[in-house]
This record gives structure tokens, sequence and C-alpha cells, in this order.
């Protein structure tokens, strides 16, 4: 096992995902599954390759510095779960 | 045992562009809540960032003016963390591959001149604002407001080379300059256009292992950085001999208790897990780009003050005023290239106008005595039409009326009488009218000489050639 049961708890935790011990152990186990899977590609020697961080092989897109029309705040706020003035309105954050 | 601190700096700088980084939205500060969003900033299902091709344009500028080599091949990065500020769940940033590496600024101070290094530079964007206030119907919430989020920053990251907090203030201050200068940030600490972390550690001095570091927040002035690092030292090095260990974490600065606290809760939070952005294509910058770039780079700082020394002949003091500000020493060359000598226009620009300036709270741009008539006040004292003393009335005149300073001496008749026929007459008056004070002179008594000056000057309403009277009032006294 190459995936341990904490790990996966770790991640849930950090994507604030609730999973019940019950999916803990079945993503552990397909988590493993997929890593032992990719671990295939280490037989390879890819030294002297450039990383590939895009599967598309496009180089800079860039638009100018100019300014074009917002969507409002009405629309920016339409869906909003909970809007107090032009803010959006969430839990205080605990410091 | 005696303690070295050992800091490094990480500062963001916001960067003056009318649009966001990914985004067309305005970047204008003081907008009402949530005006200056759109799908991409507020992080909508399936919106697309594009670069801002000047925010690049901008990282390649702060590269350059800090000796930083440019990455021919940069990509950005998903930083992943939950905050009601971050719409997206992650910052766009940039992590295995930023796109200025390796640079440095040298400092100067007591400890003579040192040389800090820059690990990097890397371009990202702002999150949006939270609002504690007490808005009606806010109750127990806070309120949030996107119009900042997507705003291009540059982070740049200093090495571990700091020893003291005068040392990190002189490192922020010369990189606040630079910035400015370059154009590429409006440099205003309050609004937070330019902001500071501060990593932190003591180690025994002659250990050659850095001690565990906390990081502090929040410091967004000068004042306030130097006051949070001393504060953070001194609390470390209490902690240690205490016997207790410092932990890594993070630490908020408090302006009105000058103390640093914990931020509990954050240490989880630290794994990020980065991962290259498939939304964003990768960067190349190719050499002509980063020539063109450097076609545009300003003569820095730096460079001026030591200019300003060798090809101007001006003292360092000079040097140092003048180049303190972009706008201020562009003033100043303008004068110099219309023909102004150095030092004379070097006083001028340092006193009177500053003082002018600081009278009614103007900036430089706003100086309504151009660099040509300031230049030709200069020629006119240079060729004694009018004296320094009343060339500071013309200058007045000037500041109020802008015109030309040749026509306000015509005008208020203001030209130096340099004539030694006029100039005897009006010392054989007071001569003869203080017969008591040119005794006590001949008697010995060198000081009255001011007096007989100040009174010469007086009965020529200040027109009269100083040298001239200097000269012939000498003479005449000794008899």
């Amino acid at each position: 096992m190459k995936i341990t049961q904490e790990q996966v708890e770790h991640v849930a935790k950090l994507a604030r995902l609730a999973l019940s011990q019950e999916e803990i152990a079945t993503f552990t186990g397909q988590m493993d599954g997929i890593l032992a899977y990719v671990e295939k590609l280490n037989e390879l020697d890819t030294s002297g390759i450039i990383p590939t961080s895009h599967a598309v092989p496009v180089e800079n897109a860039f638009r100018e510095d100019e300014v074009r029309p917002s969507i409002g705040t009405d629309n920016a706020l339409a869906n909003a779960p909970d809007r107090v003035e032009d803010f959006f309105r969430v839990p205080k954050v605990i410091e | 045992m005696k303690f070295q601190p050992v800091i490094g700096l990480e500062v963001h700088v916001q960067l003056l562009t009318n649009t966001k980084i990914f985004c067309g939205c305005s970047t204008k500060f003081g907008a009402s809540p949530n005006s200056q969003t759109c799908p991409v900033c507020l992080g909508m299902p399936g919106a697309l960032p594009v670069l801002n091709r000047k925010v690049v344009e901008y990282a390649i500028l702060a590269g350059l003016a800090t000796n930083c080599a440019i990455a021919p091949r940069s990509v950005f990065a998903r930083k992943n963390y939950f905050y009601p500020d971050l719409p997206k769940g992650y910052q766009i940033s940039q992590f295995e591959l930023p796109i200025c590496i390796g640079g440095h600024l040298d400092i100067e101070g007591e400890w003579g001149t040192k040389r800090i290094g820059i690990t990097r530079i890397h371009m990202e964007e702002d999150a949006g604002k939270l609002v504690h206030s007490d808005i009606p119907g806010m109750g127990s919430g806070s309120g949030v407001d996107l119009n900042r989020a997507c705003t291009p920053l540059l982070e740049v990251v200093s090495e571990p080379d700091i020893r003291s907090a005068d040392e990190a203030v002189a490192y922020l201050k010369k990189l606040h300059q630079i910035v400015v200068y370059l154009g590429i940030c409006d440099g205003n600490m309050e609004e937070g256009s330019f902001r500071c972390d501060a990593n932190v550690s003591v180690m025994p001095v002659g250990a050659d292992k850095f001690g565990t570091r906390a990081e502090i927040k929040n410091v967004n002035s000068f004042k306030f950085v130097k006051q949070a690092i001393e504060y953070e030292i001194e609390r470390q090095i209490e902690l240690i001999e205490d016997g207790g260990k410092v932990v890594q974490e993070t630490r908020l600065f408090n302006p009105d208790s000058g103390a640093t606290r914990s931020m509990r809760g954050k240490e989880e939070a630290h794994d990020y897990r980065y991962f290259p952005d498939p939304d964003l294509v990768p960067l190349v910058i190719s050499t002509d780009w980063v020539e063109e770039v450097q076609g545009s780079l300003p003569e820095l700082p730096e460079a001026k003050f030591k200019r300003y020394q060798e090809e101007l002949g001006l003292p360092a003091y000079d040097a140092e005023v003048l180049t303190a500000d972009r706008q201020l020493a562009e003033y100043f060359e303008a004068c110099v290239t219309a023909g102004s000598p150095a030092k004379a226009a070097a006083n001028w620009v340092m006193g009177e106008i500053t003082r002018k300036l600081n009278e009614e709270g103007k900036a430089i741009a706003a100086c309504p005595v151009t660099p040509q008539l300031l230049t030709a006040l200069l020629a006119l004292i240079e060729k004694g039409t009018i004296s320094g003393k009343i060339a500071k009335t013309v200058f007045d005149e000037m500041w109020a009326t802008g015109k030309e300073p040749a026509a306000i001496v015509e005008e208020k008749g203001l030209v130096q009488v340099s004539d030694t026929g006029e100039i005897e007459k009006i010392i054989d008056e007071i001569m003869a009218a203080n017969m008591g004070q040119v005794e006590e002179f001949r008697g010995g008594k060198e000081k009255v000489f001011g007096f007989f000056v100040g009174q010469v000057m007086r009965a020529s309403k200040g027109k009269a050639n100083p040298a001239v009277v200097n000269e012939m009032l000498l003479k005449k006294l000794k008899g």
C-alpha cells in the first residue's frame, strides 16, 4: 500500500470533505490503485525531458491592459447565498 | 548566550496596471464593493483567465532592476487553500518556475555596503477583502468585497541574508524606491500597495544552522517593520533563554501594542498542494523581449546618485536628497539641461522649491515654476542683474504668477545696483549718520561691520550688490 488511511483523511480535511469510515477505506484502496498504475511511468528514463505542465503545446496567450466593463454589482451578487448591501455575507472568520 | 537574528522578507508589490491580471476588470481603488468584478475574478465555473501582458512587462522590469535573471520559460501554478476572500479555492501564483530568479540589492548603512540576495520574483493574483465593520444587517458575519480579487501582484522573496531590523528597513526602502521609480507600483503602504511579511529566527552567534522561524504578517509601514522585527527577536531570545522552543507559525503584528501574536489554526493550511494551472499556458520570454524592456528601464536612483556626484560634482548629501524621488530628480535634471549650473539648481530645488511645495502640500509635478523659469532666474543671479536675496522675492512672484523672472525684475524695479557711485553715496550718508559706530569700528570693534552692511542694504532696498557693498564699506570704514 502506497497510500495510507491517514493521508486520505488529511487530503479530505484540506478539501473540506467529511468522509465516513467506509468511504475512507474505499478511497484509500482506489487512490492506491491509481498511484500504482501511474507508477509504471517510473520505468521510463525521463531525465533530460522538460516536465509537461500542459497537454497543449501553446504558449503566450495575452490580453492587452484595457479595461472592459464589469458585470455589475447585482449580477455579481445574484448567486450569493447571503447578501448585505453590496457585500457577500459570510460567517465570521475565526482569528 | 549571544544571539544572531536571521531575517528574510517577502514583499508584495501591487502593480499599477489599469486592469486585473487575468481579466479586464478595472483595478481602480475605492470603487463600491463588488462593482469591479466579472466571472473570472468571481471564480465562476467555466470562466477562463487570460494573462495581462503589462503584468509580464512590469515583472521583467522589476527583475532587471534587482539584478535578477529572467526565466526564458515560466509557469503559473495553483496554490490551494480555503478562505472567504478567495473565490476559486485557489490562488493563481507561480511556484516551481517563477519569472525572475537570483537577484540582489546592495544596502548602505552603519554596516557599510551589504548585498542582500533576492531568491525570486513571481507574479500572482491578490485575494479579495474581508470587511468586519458593523454594517447594519451584517450581524456576526463578515462582508466580502471582491474588487481587489485578481489584482496583479509581484512577490519579491529575499534570501535570509538580513541580520537586523535596521538592515530589513534599508532593504525595504531600497526596493520601495526602485518599484516606484520604475512606475510599476504607487508605493502606498497604507493602502496595501507595498506590503511585507517578515520571516524571523534567531540562532546562537557562531552557529551554522538557522533557528526555527516565525512569519510575521500585517506590517504596513517602515516604522512597523522595525518595531515588529525587534519585538519578535526579543520574544524569541527570551523564550529560548527561559528554556522554551520557538515554533514555526504565522504571527500577526499589532501596531497598537507593538507586539506580535500567534495566529493559531494556520499550520495545517500550509499544505498548499501546488500544481501547474491547466487554464494558463506557459509563459515564454524571448531575449528580444527582455532587451526591449531593458531599453525602457529608467536610470535607477543608485546610478543617478553616482552620476550626480561624479559628473555634476554635487556633494553626496545633495545627490541623495535629489534622487530620493524620481520626479524631483527629473525636475532637477531638466534645470541642468536648460542650462542651470548644477549646484545652484540643486540648492534651489532642495531649498526654496521644496519649501514652497511643502507649504502648499503640492507634488513637484504641480510646481508652477518650470525648470526653464528657474534656469532664467539663476542666469539673472549669475549675471549680477539681481542679488541672491532679491532672487527669493522674484521667485515668490514667479510662483504666484508664473511670469518670466526678467519681466518681474523690470516691473518691480529690482535690478541690482552695482554702480559704485550710487553705492558710495549711500555709504557716505550712513557713515555720517552713525559716527559713533564708525569710531567703534576704527577702535577695533569689527563686529559693527555687520551693522553697516545691514544699514546700506536696507537703504538700497536690498538692491545694492552685496559684494560691492562689502568691499567699498571696508575701504571707507578703514579710512
